[in-house]
């Protein structure tokens, strides 16, 4: 299986039905439909809104804070839904995988592609949200797209990976369960960057500076919020002037999508007799 | 695919060319498959916990286009294996498969549906799944409604619809869609009488054709009235390669072989009994001077007893009955029929009895009684077995013809 197979025509074709029959069946019998994927995120945001900003007064020194707020969640549910989704993906087609020859790359791309609609939907809303809070929109907002790419890139990288294993591993479901509820609170959602620098004493700047170098999604949501809201929020470029380890997260997340897609290719072959 | 031999481009007669496949399976003798199980592999230094499982040993062999190509073989000698790396479903560890257009696999009773879709649905996403394009689905889609005759239904979701209903349309998406060769695992028991007719007229008239189909059955009837090549698989190997009769005939002896083993362990097994004052030592039946518990049909036999006396019996007869495996009486015989008396003395005997033989092919157990005069001194049921074998000419002469009575 060569990766260029991934654009073939027929591999393309495969791709929007596997995306459309997805969104289709996605939110059937339920009354609302594909309004969910806007409310979740806005009811899981008021409750976030309430709790960390109303009563814990986080953020209370960086400008539009509720929008940093809003946007670094809904980036944070389309990092968790691609590589969650992407996980489940090929076991789930585990049925058709053991009667028909097709690209297993497709059905990991394709859920990778409904997350990235689902977080099509919910951008409109952070922009109509900031907006209304008074955020001005400029040309260099438009920073956001390569962002979003980089985004991507790292979800499918690491959905990849994480579908290969669970082919083998079905306790990866409850790890990656884990692993995204610490990530959540080790990447500055809830809490502005700032507080990490500010409240952790002596090593504050350093611990600050560490998580956007490990954490591509700190490094990812803290541009994003740079770019798009305010440059009040700081991120790694201006804080490191090594031009390389400035450039780190962005290498870091190319390594783990080669990686990602090295592993699924080797082990895909397999699939069909383990599954 | 891996592949080191350098691939010689298929000529274009050749529509599927199998070279040297192997596949093994490595069979974990405890499957672990959560992460506990790993752990606990680590600390006890485990990790050979598996067996591996030859399934397929080079095998090699050409289907030419317009081939109606059968394979047949005993359950797990590779066959649905093979029919998967053909597909590409599985990778073989050595070998290659090369395939000159399209192939349409129908495997394990279907080719994957949602159930969450409608028919129509369905059929379009499995249409991409195999690769072709929305046009070329809507060129073939009346046919395949036509043909599962499901018009009513296809726009209901196919968790509304029977299995058989469901088992119809997968069948007809995959004999419809317009691929160059039709990979079918066991599908002649799919649907009702009216549909199985209609599959067959199918593959007569793809036959005719000449349209590029691998039939895997277990129904030899069936190879031998559609296919024009076929072949054996007997544990992992070919065995067997090339006229569908000669294949059919192997595989039915190959049966043949495993029943008569299972018939000798099984006359093994039979504990002979003692009577009062007699008992039998050894029952056979032999044919042409020679032990033989698998008799081919019209070859005749003797059926030899052999018992001891402890005292002389008087008035002595030994009754024996043939009885098939449907239970029915074949043959009722006893040593006073030629009207001697007999007397059997203290000491070892042996009685034949030289049987003509107009059976019908069956599994056939014999029934067994010593008696002197009216008392009996020793009987037992099913004391031997043996068979006479399946063959393609049937022995008319042997018949149990069903008998009515009215009573008036």
């Amino acid at each position: 299986m060569e990766i260029t197979e991934i654009f073939t025509k027929k591999n393309r074709l495969l791709l929007s039905a596997m995306v459309s029959t997805d969104f289709k069946l996605r939110y059937q019998q339920s009354v609302l439909g594909h309004l969910w994927s806007v409310l979740k995120p806005l009811l899981l945001f008021s409750v976030m809104y309430v709790v960390f900003i109303r009563f814990l007064r986080f953020g209370a020194d960086v400008p539009h804070f509720a929008v940093s707020l809003l946007l670094g969640t809904i980036l944070w549910n389309f990092f968790n839904e691609t590589t969650t989704g992407g996980m489940m993906s090929i076991v789930g087609h585990g049925d058709l995988l053991r009667k028909i020859h097709f690209s297993k790359y497709v059905v990991v791309v394709a859920s990778s592609m409904s997350a990235l609609i689902n977080f099509g939907f919910n951008f409109v809303v952070v922009i109509i949200f900031a907006l209304v809070n008074g955020v001005r929109p400029s040309w260099s907002n438009l920073l956001i797209i390569p962002i979003v790419i980089e985004l991507y890139i790292l979800g499918l990288g690491i959905a990849f990976f994480l579908a290969a294993i669970y082919v083998n591993l079905r306790d990866l479901n409850p790890i990656w369960e884990v692993v995204m509820q610490a990530g959540f609170y080790a990447t500055p959602i809830i809490y502005p960057i700032s507080m990490i620098s500010s409240r952790a004493g002596s090593y504050g700047p350093l611990m600050a500076k560490l998580d956007l170098m490990l954490n591509p999604m700190a490094q990812i949501i803290q541009d994003a919020r740079h770019v798009l809201i305010s440059p009040a929020n700081p991120t790694l470029w201006q804080w490191e002037s090594n031009f390389f380890l400035a450039c780190w997260p962005v290498l870091f997340t190319l390594i783990i999508f080669v990686g990602g897609i090295s592993y699924f290719t080797a082990k895909s072959q397999y699939f069909a007799e383990l599954i | 695919m891996k592949n080191i031999a350098a691939k010689q481009a298929l000529p274009n007669h050749v529509a599927l060319r199998v070279s040297h496949v192997s596949k093994d399976f490595q069979l974990p003798t405890e499957r672990v498959s959560s992460l506990k199980g790993a752990l606990f592999n680590i600390v006890r230094h485990k990790k050979s916990g598996f067996t591996t499982q030859h399934v397929l040993k080079d095998v090699s062999f050409e289907i030419e286009k317009g081939d109606f190509f059968g394979i047949v073989g005993k359950n797990g000698s590779g066959k649905s294996t093979l029919l998967k790396i053909i597909s590409q479903i599985y990778t073989p560890n050595k070998g290659s498969v090369q395939v000159n257009g399209k192939l349409v696999p129908f495997i394990e009773l279907g080719v994957g549906f949602n159930p969450e879709l409608t028919g129509r649905e369905n059929v379009y996403l499995n249409g991409a799944m195999l690769g072709f394009t929305k046009t070329e689905i809507d060129d073939m889609y009346d046919d395949i409604v036509d043909f599962a005759e499901l018009g009513d239904f296809m726009e209901q979701k196919l968790k509304n619809y029977s299995s058989g209903m469901q088992v119809r349309l997968a069948f007809s998406v995959a004999i419809k869609s317009q691929g160059d060769i039709l990979v079918l695992d066991e599908v002649l028991a799919v649907g009702d009488e009216a549909f199985q007719k209609k599959c067959q007229d199918y593959f007569f008239q793809a036959k005719r054709e000449k349209k590029t189909i691998i039939l895997v059955t277990h129904s030899m009837a069936d190879v031998r009235r559609f296919c024009n090549k076929a072949m054996l698989i007997q544990d992992g190997i070919v065995k067997k390669f090339g006229s569908p009769n000669e294949v059919a005939d192997a595989y039915s002896s190959s049966f043949l072989e495993q029943e008569g083993k299972q018939l000798e362990k099984e006359n093994e097994a039979i504990r002979l009994e003692v009577g009062d004052g007699v008992r039998m030592t050894d029952v056979v039946t032999t044919a042409d001077g020679e032990k033989n518990h698998q008799l081919d049909i019209n070859q005749d036999f003797s059926l030899v007893f052999s018992f001891k006396c402890d005292r002389d019996i008087e008035d002595a007869v030994l009754s024996f009955s043939l009885i098939d495996s449907q239970g029915r009486l074949s043959l009722s015989m006893a040593s006073s029929l030629d009207g001697k008396d007999r007397v059997f003395t203290t000491g070892e005997h042996r009685m034949t009895f030289d049987i003509e033989n107009i059976f019908a092919s069956s599994d056939y157990r014999v029934d067994v009684a010593i008696a002197s005069g009216e008392t009996t001194l020793f009987r037992q049921i099913g004391i031997y077995q043996f068979q006479i074998k399946n063959a393609l000419r049937f022995n008319e002469s042997m018949t149990h013809p069903r008998v009515s009575m009215t009573l008036q």
